[in-house]
């Protein structure tokens, strides 16, 4: 009877976590067949944690406060490039560039943050399309701006910055002084991995505040419009703007995550660097094991080592084994779609579940007492 | 004297405002704008009938993938954003007319008749899907999207295919990313029939092939499995109460929009002239679903009419925009005012609170 | 300014209407400090609507307000919304839970009045980022706790609780709101097992003693003689007795709560059937449908009568119906004509002729974006091929607008639908004509077996009259077999030969329409659980 137990709490756990369980197999059969070194693994995983892991974090909020996977985080994203853009003009380099870039991305992020907020308000129930196709959207204002607005209207001098038909954006802003500058300062080698100290401290900060938030009276009243919209505000609680704050949060968050990317990155693709963003973040959130109800800051640290050792190393580990460098490619693509598929039919297949017990039990009692009648 | 015409003036306001509102607003401005466009055009240089044929061609091209949307959003699947799932079958029977020899116009009738089983056996499996996650519909079917897309760029490197004119040359194998109709079926409905006034051409063919499958739409929604599969959509509570299947008529409604999706693509490839593969069909579920939304469709009820509409104003834009634009102010703005214009009409649609029922 | 001899609340002459149809008329209430009130009544007879009243709820702004007055402590008071209820001192524990599911019992016990504690970043942002004082919050759910009686686990997610211990929740909830005087308890032991029963009527002692008083809604009516101090019945929004507890017993409440005052016209032409054919036989039915669960139930229809199944709300008498025509999930089995009817699947009901007017016209009975006609002929063209036109062979069955058409116009005619034309939309009729609507759909599929549920909820006291006539002709005419559910036993009484009663999931007796309505007010409170 006890070893059944057992049993079913092995099963219960394989099932409960069976993605990240799926991607370290993946990863264990891909990177012996890779090649790559130990230390160069290490390495790349390394710079990718302080590269990413703040982004991820933004989505934690949202999550909590029942409003599903914030595909409008790159919101956020587009409020860092408009700032790093600005800074880039005004030749504001190194950690001063980067400081400065943040503070600006701040209004921004607000503006765009409080606006989807509002639709999503008014799309309940279907927030994550909803957030998708805002995104979108809101791309198209970006390119509106970014292209046409930058130059006769938004003063723009560096001839670096600017398109040679004398407005707009290079499709390549080049962040050279500014590359690397935060994780280069305080970065420490441990046995040839450097470790970008700065920006870990500034993960770790964010870190701390999201547990402590979670204890302020902001992410009860969070949490408690997360799980029942309509019970909290019987209680007086105000939904509507509970639900835009979350995402005002969740895209400043997004935007300071953002410029510490690109500084990591060393340059902004202006067209294209938001636009996977969300879908790479989202990703690594899910394959860390969480849910679309249920995230922590534990799988937003797995998620990134998972997803991006896969990363690293389905191309070459592809090109090894079918002699085709693009599958590779291709596959990480498809991975990061089917886990984000996968993750949207078991929350809502869970949702009906949950459902269809309730009837169960009601069931099972009745059967029973029948039973009892019938004796 | 001045009381009639006060009455007159006020029941012309109640009049414009009443059709606002059954008309919707952002569809008022769209076909405004556009009406602006091609009033525009010949001041800017643009040949008006060039224009017309252009529009014209791209309804052609575009028309029965909109048309794909019809069934989902009348079963209450909403709107299909899974299409891509139906262009490969689409893909998948146009590559393999090519490889299997076929040329010229047999090379058409083999693609569809090669992607119907595809179409039909995806489509199922996607219907079965969603209806494990009904209330979910939209977002899945994103994904679904998405992952087949994505999966499908491994298949077309890895499929055996062998066939000259669409594997690189240098390897010997993996499908190109374009692959040229010329000598298949480049045209073959645009054709047919095909009208030349001056500067106006009109695609008849490819005109009649999609007022065929309209025609067999309109006439499916008004038989008896049609009229139960609009009663699902509008109440699958009273359906099931009226002795329908609901999950049935809900599967049949994906299969026929999946079905459709890929007749769709091989007839946009008809006359576009080329098969593009790999990351091409990613979003093209986009501009359907706005451009039936446009038409005046909602999340919950579609129509031919709204399909014909829809298509027009959209393309209408996607064409005459660059042009037009372009010689006004310089700028090509095509780009923006189509993402802004497609994207904004879906999240218009999202937000309405009245059908706020999926 | 608050008077010390005035008593806690005072309701004067409340009325109320909603647009029109009086629910409430002439209601005067008194209730002491600390005092037990115990209030029962059918349903429909205004109960909830005077509590809604009481507690400021939107609903009543928003339908027209009430006419009279509220007094507290002598003081009168008009509550715009429940929180103005709550600041004066009013609690409420409502029939639907109002619990996070995933919080723990302290954290909805103090959901949105948590204690706080300042901090930096609180004085810079705004108090909603104080943090929570932990400590404090289970200092004050346990004195809550305390002060109920009942123990409950205050670190248990609400989500692992036993239901019973969720409705304690709630009420120490509101135990927890210091300024609580008046708790109003909307049939709070329906969920409960009898030990919780017995423990919360035991919590009510001590909350009265502690000078709370407490509004007491059940209609177990023994709870409300063991503990309340009064009780008062209301009957078709009026007070029909006002009484000490102690000086009444449980057969003359139930007497109150059915009998009129004057005796409306019962069926003048009741049939006795019970030598005829059996129609229908169900055998150990049980229903989930929630709130009107169905137990074991054995029933007999006979062919060509008119049954009437009555019974209190959520006692189970909507279930029957929902679970032989497979809208819920039902066990056991029913018999029709000598066939076995599977159960769970609606298609094979209807194709063996039975037919179904479901009580939510809304969300089952009606296409309401779709036009009369459709409403109309659906069920008849899908399940009998009516209304067709056939092609290439019988491979294409076409709808046949013209005939859909007559059909709609002839049962507009013959019920006197309200509408523009049959192309109409069923969502721009009103209550009753919508009603008349579904039974057109119903008689449209010529079923030799009707089951009607709840056919006069909601429409005005002309389109009842009109929808009744329509029943009693169908079944005289066509000789159908007609199953009548209502709430309203009176409008049973006139049109069935027999009326079965439902109490507790199971049917509590049967008995002819023309009995006195004291007997069948017995039977509906003889197994409420």
């Amino acid at each position: 009877m006890k070893n059944n137990g057992n049993g079913k709490k092995v099963l219960n756990f394989l099932g409960n976590n069976s993605v990240p369980i799926l991607f370290i197999l993946i990863c264990i059969v891909c990177i012996p067949v890779s090649g790559f070194s130990p230390s160069y693994l290490i390495n790349e995983i390394v710079t990718r944690m302080g590269r990413n892991i703040f982004l991820i974090l933004c989505l934690l909020i949202p999550i909590m406060a029942g409003m599903g996977l914030n595909f409008g985080m790159t919101l956020g994203a587009m409020a860092a490039e408009l700032a790093l853009i600005l800074v880039s003009d005004w030749q504001i380099w190194g950690i001063p560039g980067v400081v400065l870039a943040m503070i600006l991305s701040i209004p921004f992020s607000i503006l765009l943050g409080a606006l989807c907020g509002k639709i999503l308000n008014m799309a309940k129930g279907r927030e994550m399309i909803t957030s998708y196709i805002i995104s979108f959207f809101m791309n198209g204002v970006y390119q509106l701006i970014v292209l046409y607005m930058m130059g006769p209207i938004i003063p723009i001098k560096h001839t670096t910055v600017k398109l040679p038909r004398g407005y707009g954006i290079r499709n390549s802003v080049d962040l050279f002084h500014m590359r690397q500058c935060l994780d280069n300062l305080m970065a420490v080698r441990i046995g040839g991995v450097k470790v970008p100290v700065l920006t870990f401290l500034l993960i770790g900060l964010l870190c701390l505040f999201i547990i402590w938030f979670r204890k302020t009276k902001l992410g009860q009243d969070m949490r408690a419009v997360g799980q029942d919209m309509d019970v909290a505000r019987d209680a007086g609680i105000n939904v509507e703007r509970t639900r835009i704050i979350s995402i005002v949060m969740s895209t400043v968050l997004a935007g300071f995550g953002m410029v510490i990317y690109l500084q990591n990155m060393g340059n902004i693709a202006t067209y294209s660097s938001h636009s996977q963003i969300g879908m790479f973040c989202i990703a690594a959130l899910l394959v860390g094991g969480a849910s679309v109800d249920k995230a922590s800051i534990g799988n937003v640290f797995l998620g990134v080592i998972l997803f991006h050792t896969m990363f690293i190393v389905a191309p070459k580990a592809g090109a090894i084994i079918t002699g085709d460098s693009m599958i590779g490619e291709y596959f990480r693509v498809f991975v990061s779609y089917a886990v984000i598929t996968i993750a949207l039919i078991m929350y809502e297949t869970k949702k009906r579940k949950a459902r269809s017990r309730a009837g169960q039990q009601l069931q099972l009692a009745q059967q029973e007492e029948e039973a009892a009648a019938n004796e | 004297m001045n009381e009639t015409l006060d009455k007159s003036n006020l029941n012309f306001r109640e009049r414009v405002s009443e059709f606002v509102a059954g008309f919707g607003l952002p569809r008022l401005i769209i076909a405004a704008f556009l009406l602006l466009l091609f009033i525009a055009a010949p001041f800017v240089g643009a040949d008006f009938w060039t224009q017309i044929s252009n529009t014209i061609n791209r309804f052609s091209w575009n028309a029965v993938m909109v048309l794909a949307m019809v069934p989902m959003i009348h079963s209450g699947c909403g709107l299909n954003f899974g299409l891509p799932l139906g262009i490969i079958s689409g893909l998948l029977g146009a590559t393999l007319s090519i490889e299997l020899g076929f040329t010229g116009p047999m090379s058409f009738v083999m693609a569809i008749v090669i992607a119907t089983p595809f179409a039909v056996i995806l489509g199922a499996g996607y219907g079965w899907l969603l209806n494990k996650i009904k209330g979910g519909e939209m977002m899945i079917a994103t994904y679904v999207g998405f992952s087949s897309v994505s999966f499908m760029c491994m298949m077309w490197l890895l499929l055996p295919y062998k066939s000259p004119t669409m594997v690189w040359g240098l390897a010997g194998k993996g499908l190109r990313t374009t692959i040229s109709l010329e000598g298949f079926y480049d045209k073959v409905l645009a054709k047919i029939l095909q009208i030349h006034i001056g500067n106006l051409s009109i695609p008849t063919g490819t005109l009649l092939f999609f007022a065929l499958l309209a025609f067999g739409m309109w006439a499916f929604l008004h038989s008896k499995t049609g009229t139960a599969m609009t009663a699902v959509g509008s109440n699958p509570t009273f359906a099931r109460a009226a002795g329908v299947n609901v999950d049935k008529m809900r599967l049949l409604s994906v299969i026929l929009s999946t079905w459709l999706a890929a007749i769709g693509i091989l007839v946009y490839e008809q006359g576009f002239g080329f098969v593009q593969l790999y990351m091409a069909p990613f979003y093209m579920a986009l501009p359907a679903v706005s451009a039936i939304l446009i038409g005046g469709a909602t999340v919950n009820k579609a129509t031919i009419p709204n399909v014909i509409i829809g298509t027009f104003l959209f393309q209408g834009i996607v064409t005459m925009t660059p042009t037009v634009m372009n010689s006004m102010i310089h700028m090509d703005m095509s780009e923006v005012i189509r993402v802004v214009v497609s994207q904004g009409m879906i999240l218009y649609a999202l937000t309405r609170k009245t059908e706020a029922t999926k | 300014m608050s008077n010390e001899n005035a008593p806690l609340l005072e309701m004067r002459n409340i009325k109320k209407d909603f647009f029109g149809n009086v629910v409430l008329s002439d209601i005067n209430l008194t209730l002491q400090k600390g005092e037990v009130l115990g209030l029962c009544g059918e349903n429909g007879a205004g109960k909830s609507t005077l509590m809604k009243i009481l507690f400021g709820m939107d609903v009543i702004r928003e339908t027209g307000g009430y006419e009279g007055d509220i007094l507290i402590n002598g003081e009168k008071v008009s509550f715009e919304t429940p929180f103005d209820a709550l600041k004066a001192g009013i609690g409420m524990v409502h029939q639907e839970f109002s619990l996070i599911p995933g919080f723990t019992a302290t954290e909805n016990i103090l959901l949105n009045r948590e204690p706080k504690k300042k901090n930096v970043i609180s004085e810079i942002f705004g108090e909603r980022l104080d943090t929570l004082d932990y400590n404090e919050m289970t200092g004050r759910a346990e004195a809550a706790i305390e002060k109920m009686g009942f123990s409950i686990d205050k670190d248990m997610v609400i989500s692992n609780m036993p239901v019973g211990h969720k409705q304690f929740t709630e009420i120490a909830r509101e135990l927890s709101k210091e300024q609580l005087k008046l708790l109003i308890l909307d049939e709070p032991t329906a969920v409960l097992t009898e030990r919780e029963a017995e423990a919360l009527l035991e919590s009510i002692r001590s909350m009265s003693a502690k000078g709370i008083a407490v509004i007491f809604i059940t209609h177990r009516l023994h709870e409300i003689l063991s503990v309340c101090d009064k009780v008062v019945v209301m009957r078709d929004g009026f007070v029909v007795s006002d009484v000490p507890a102690a000086k009444t017993t449980v057969s003359e409440i139930s007497k109150w709560m059915v009998g009129r005052s004057v005796s409306s016209g019962t069926s003048r032409d009741i049939r006795d059937m019970s030598d005829g054919r059996t129609a229908m036989s169900i055998r150990k039915l049980w229903v989930d449908m929630p709130g009107e669960t169905v137990r074991n139930v054995d029933l007999d229809v006979k062919e060509g009568e008119i049954l009437g199944i009555g019974g209190l709300a959520g006692q189970g008498k909507l279930g029957i119906p929902n679970g032989i025509m497979g809208l819920y999930e039902a066990g056991g089995t029913v018999e029709f004509e000598g066939k076995n009817i599977p159960l769970n699947s609606p298609r094979k009901c209807l194709d063996a002729s039975i037919a179904f007017v479901s009580e939510d016209r809304r969300g089952v009975g009606l296409l309401l974006d779709e036009s009369l006609e459709w409403n109309v002929a659906f069920p008849a063209m899908q399940v009998q091929n009516k209304y067709l036109k056939k092609y290439l062979g019988g491979l294409i069955s076409w709808r046949d607008e013209k005939a859909i058409r007559e059909v709609t116009e002839k049962y507009i005619d013959e019920l006197a639908i309200k509408c523009t034309g049959s192309k109409q939309k069923a969502k721009e009729l009103s209550g009753g004509n919508q009603q008349k609507v579904c039974l057109a759909k119903a008689f449209a599929l010529e079923p030799k077996f009707l089951f009607v549920s709840e056919p006069t909820r909601g429409i005005d006291v002309g389109a009842k009259a009109l929808v009744l006539e329509a029943l009693k002709r169908f079944n005289r005419e066509s000789g159908v077999t007609v199953v009548m559910i209502s709430s309203e036993l009176e409008e049973l009484r006139q049109i069935c030969d027999r009326i079965a009663i439902v109490s507790g999931g199971k049917i509590a007796g049967i008995l002819p329409a023309d009995r006195p309505s004291e007997d069948f007010g017995m039977l509906m409170v003889s197994m409420v659980k």
